[in-house]
């Protein structure tokens, strides 16, 4: 006989903590995007046509102020961590068996509660003191005729609680389409059989079903007939490591909060200690009085102490506000979360003080602290056409990604040696041909004038030229009109051996970097 | 103990390219000097090159287009480089806390470095054992100036080719018996990207001898 269970179900999670994240209104038409197809979609997007598994293009057609975010799984699970603590504080023993539904056992709360419907009700009621406004509670005998409860049910009334009657899970799941197992090649044959509603599957014979379709179809067929034997497993709660700073009042100055923050500073990174770990990356979160949520991950190539913890809230801090050391909006909760941690034993001291990496992290991150988290950097090189695209500055600690892959083929990219001065922002420059005209480059790469005299840096008078080739012509991002460039690469060596690489944009010349 | 570990053996001569290596006076880039480099971005690449392959921390101080592809093309280590773009008014505690941290520091001084200062610096870097190499103006006093004369480009045309290889004239001048001026041609890259030597080649020189002794 199946466990009476209780499910709780909040329609749309991917769109509720995308939605959150983004900062869109509840109401507004979102949808949520997987490899190019809609993966959840918001009330008011349905309402407009938009359905799961549709190409964006379409959707989009059909409802044009459409918000698209990308779906990230690892924020739809931390989004519903609360909820499942929520759920808990109430009555232990909760399984999550997705973010957005969870599971537990009925018999415990409904006899505390009296009743299940009780229960039920209180769950909804502490769940909306959380803000979560749209949650479903479905309960029957066994966690997947529980689920299809809370799933089907509110289409008829208007209450948020389905009960189905003990022993009344068969009946119950008989109608509905056999789509709900979720096992689409097992509904296809299903449907070729004729069987279109579990009803109708639960029928064959249990030892038919487990010749003909193998153990999983047996699954399926025990779900089918209500007989879901499955119990709840209950998770048990991750130990909590984060950390919370309320101001109150609000704080409006950098130092301010860098102060307040040091002692929780401590205090988490000794809650990590004890159990033997260490943070390698923590992510901090500033709440604004003005409602704004800002959040950063800063990752660390060792691991985060105290005085670490506290640099990087200082520098999240002085990042939203100016550098006079006041803040936009006052800050009202800051909060620290430990977002990958290590066994503390892989970054022990050894018995003679650190590896020399240790001491140049130190000296690195003193300077860090001094100028700021981006005036430190690593270089890393990557894939691109043009040499400053082609490098990555990442702030010292970051992980070193470079910005474009450098394993695609990249035509149009000029062959080595590199130059090396790469200007951050290119120079003006100008090159003429012997009549004193500008040399241009036709739209169909062909160079109008031949370059006779140059002046790499804009200030200083035309000088011959010596040598040239080119063009190296470049067409980028055609397909996006604000990132869209047309240019061409020109290398120049004048009469005293200096070597410049320059490159000509809509008849402006400019100079990009030197072989010096 | 851990302060005995940490400092190096001041003199001893770094890893430097071979090429090089027969150019600075004491055979190579020493410990505990500084030298300063004008006209030529690549010669203080190929400089970083020796120490930064074999192992050594690097560091750049306030050059913001110093060109990470082309230094890891002469062979420096970019997951051992460490840059400070912009220092601003900081730049001598910036210099000096690298010289405590890394082997070899590359800076470019501004223009505000009093003489006291630099000097104090000087002594921090010879006792850390530490390099530095100064680029552009002239620093008061160091180990060995190199400057970049000639320059000539191959492989480039009138309209056609590609820049492949160039070869300098580099000039020397040390301290104390290395004073007179050295010079000496460079390949900086040759064709293939590495350093060389441009000099003739001496068994070419013998063998002509020979040939007009017979």
């Amino acid at each position: 006989m199946p466990e009476r269970t209780i499910v709780v179900w909040c329609p749309d999670w991917p769109v509720t903590a995308a939605g959150k994240a983004a900062g869109c209104r509840p109401d507004a038409p979102i949808a949520v995007l997987e490899g190019g197809r809609v993966w959840a979609c918001s009330y008011a997007a349905r309402e407009d046509g938009v359905r799961r598994g549709l190409k964006t293009r379409d959707a989009q057609a059909r409802c044009p102020d459409l918000v698209t975010l990308p779906y990230d799984p690892v924020l739809d699970a931390r989004a519903f961590e609360p909820v499942v603590t929520a759920v808990e504080a109430l009555t232990p023993g909760v399984e999550v068996v997705q973010p957005g539904l969870c599971a537990l056992k009925a018999r415990g709360p409904s006899r505390y509660y009296g009743g299940e419907a009780a229960a039920a009700a209180a769950l909804i009621e502490h769940l909306e003191t959380l803000g979560v406004l749209d949650c479903r509670v479905g309960i029957a005998d066994g966690l997947f005729a529980a689920e299809q409860a809370a799933r089907v049910w509110p289409k008829q009334s208007g209450s948020r609680i389905h009960a189905v009657p003990v022993g009344g899970s068969a009946n119950f799941l008989a109608p509905l389409p056999i789509d709900v197992l979720e096992r689409p090649e097992l509904a296809d044959l299903l449907r070729r059989l004729g069987l279109r509603t579990l009803g109708a599957f639960a029928e064959l014979s249990g030892t038919d079903v487990l010749t003909r379709l193998g153990t999983d179809g047996a699954r399926a067929h025990r779900l089918a007939r209500g007989a879901d034997d499955r119990p709840v497993v209950a998770r048990r709660p991750p130990p909590n490591h984060t950390r919370e700073v309320d101001f109150e009042p609000s704080a409006d100055r950098v130092d301010q909060v860098a102060f307040a923050v040091r002692g929780p500073a401590d205090g988490f990174v000794a809650d990590l200690a004890e159990q033997g770990l260490v943070c390698v990356a923590v992510r901090v979160e500033v709440s604004a009085e003005s409602g704004e949520v800002r959040c950063r991950t800063w990752s660390h190539p060792r691991w985060f102490d105290a005085a670490d913890v506290v640099d990087r809230v200082r520098w999240q801090l002085q990042g939203i506000g100016g550098n006079d050391g006041g803040l936009a909006s006052a800050v009202v909760r800051v909060r620290l979360f430990p977002e990958e941690v290590d066994a503390i034993g892989t970054h022990a001291d050894g018995l003679w003080g650190g590896a020399p990496d240790e001491r140049v992290h130190r000296a690195m991150s003193r300077v860090q602290s001094n100028l700021g988290h981006d005036a430190v950097v690593s270089a890393v090189v990557g894939g691109g056409r043009g040499s400053a695209d082609r490098q990555t500055l990442v702030p010292w600690g970051d992980r070193p990604i470079p910005r474009w892959s450098g394993d695609l083929p990249w035509p149009g990219s000029l062959p080595p040696p590199a130059p090396t001065t790469v200007y951050a922002t290119p120079l003006p420059a100008e090159v003429v041909a012997a009549d004193g005209e500008p040399v241009r480059v036709s739209g169909r790469g062909v160079v109008l004038g031949e370059p006779a005299r140059f002046c790499p840096d804009g200030r200083h008078r035309l000088r011959p030229v010596a040598a040239w080739a080119g063009p190296w012509p470049v067409e980028e991002r055609w397909w996006d009109e604000s990132a869209e460039r047309r240019l061409a690469r020109f290398q120049i060596v004048g009469t005293g051996g200096d070597a410049w690489l320059l490159t000509v944009e809509n008849g402006r010349w400019w100079t990009e970097a030197r072989y010096d | 103990m851990r302060q005995a570990l940490e400092t190096r053996q001041v003199g001893r001569a770094l890893e430097t390219l071979p090429a090089l290596a027969g150019v600075l006076p004491g055979g190579g880039v020493r410990a505990g000097a500084s030298y300063a480099v004008e006209g030529s971005t690549a010669l203080v690449m190929a400089l970083l090159a020796g120490p930064s392959a074999a192992g050594a921390w690097s560091g750049v101080v306030g050059m913001p287009a110093f060109g990470a592809e082309a230094a890891a093309g002469f062979g420096v280590d970019l997951d051992r480089l460490v840059l400070v773009p912009e220092p601003g008014r900081e730049w001598l505690g910036v210099v000096a806390t690298l010289v405590d941290a890394l082997t070899v520091v590359v800076a470019a001084p501004p223009s505000t470095v009093s003489a006291a200062e630099a000097s104090r610096l000087e002594a921090r870097i010879r006792r850390r054992g530490a390099v530095l190499i100064t680029v552009g103006r002239s620093w008061p006093r160091c180990e060995a100036r190199l400057r970049v004369g000639e320059n000539s480009w191959d492989g480039l045309g009138s309209g056609h080719g590609h820049l492949v290889a160039r070869r300098v004239t580099v000039t020397v001048t040390g301290r104390g018996t290395a004073a007179r001026p050295h010079r000496t041609r460079l390949w900086l890259p040759d064709p293939a990207g590495r350093v060389r030597s441009a000099e003739p080649v001496r068994q070419y020189d013998e063998g002509w001898r020979h040939e007009v002794a017979s």
